[in-house]
């Protein structure tokens, strides 16, 4: 199954649609509830990325018999340095961001948390790519 | 303890899921930062904020999270008590403040996380 869905930078009203929509497909699988919740947290995370630091994005969904793989690409600024990034509690959002409740710096520590397997690519200037696997069992 | 309680503690207001209020929940999280709330592992608690957006109810979704206490007297508007109630979410609102509200639950029995 292959799920599309498109994200606009600074949209804070729809941020967390595709993270819904893919709980709503996963529930129906009867997917173990944990590991859902991993998925979409992670998801809901690499979404509120998008829209706090980038201009555009997609997700791309693709769910089989034992996985979910979903890449998130954006285009926007790129990320400098990913390790700082991967830090817990390092953030470049700005206030708006953190008056929406996030940009505390945790949102690439907690998608790898969540996920079984997460690659990041990344070009300064041009966008990131976020891919994120989780084994259903 | 029941949300019908933690609602009576907080002389707080139900906006959306008045069915629930039987529903049992064991502990409770205080944050105005959603990204903290992201981070917990636990979902049988009531989440505490002063964040009154559409993603505190979007997080509250993703991490599973049955009820939320809205504090400082912030009021919800229509969208989000329309999104609480797809989720099957209760929606309190508490004139306290968030240390008050956290205190009074706290010492009524309901427990931290960490």
């Amino acid at each position: 199954m292959k799920l599309t869905f498109a994200i606009q930078g600074g949209d804070f009203i729809h941020a967390g649609h595709p993270s819904s929509e893919v709980k709503k497909v996963l529930k129906q699988l009867n997917i173990d509830n944990k590991i859902i919740k991993n998925v979409v947290i992670a998801l809901y995370e690499a979404e509120v990325n998008v829209v706090a630091h980038a201009y555009s994005g997609t997700v791309n969904v693709e769910i089989d018999e034992n996985k979910i793989t979903i890449l998130v690409t954006d285009e926007g600024p790129g990320i400098p340095d990913i390790d700082l990034a991967m830090k817990p509690g390092y953030s470049t959002a700005s206030k708006s961001v953190q008056e929406m409740g996030f940009g505390a710096g945790m949102g690439l520590p907690n998608i790898k948390k969540n996920t079984d397997e997460m690659w990041l690519e990344t070009e300064v200037g041009k966008g990131t790519k976020v891919k994120m696997l989780n084994y259903f069992s | 303890m029941k949300l019908r309680e933690i609602a009576a503690v907080l002389n707080a207001t139900i906006s959306c899921g008045a069915e629930k209020l039987d529903e049992e929940v064991e502990m409770g999280y205080s944050s105005d930062l959603m990204s903290d709330v992201l981070t917990l592992d636990t979902d049988n608690l009531v989440l505490i904020t002063g964040l009154v957006n559409l993603q505190a109810i979007r997080t509250a979704e993703m991490a599973d999270i049955r009820a939320i206490v809205f504090v400082r007297n912030k009021k919800v508007n229509q969208s989000m008590v329309k999104l609480a109630h797809e989720n099957g979410m209760c929606l309190l609102e508490s004139p306290y403040s968030l240390f008050k509200s956290s205190g009074l639950l706290f010492q009524a029995g309901l427990k931290p996380i960490y």
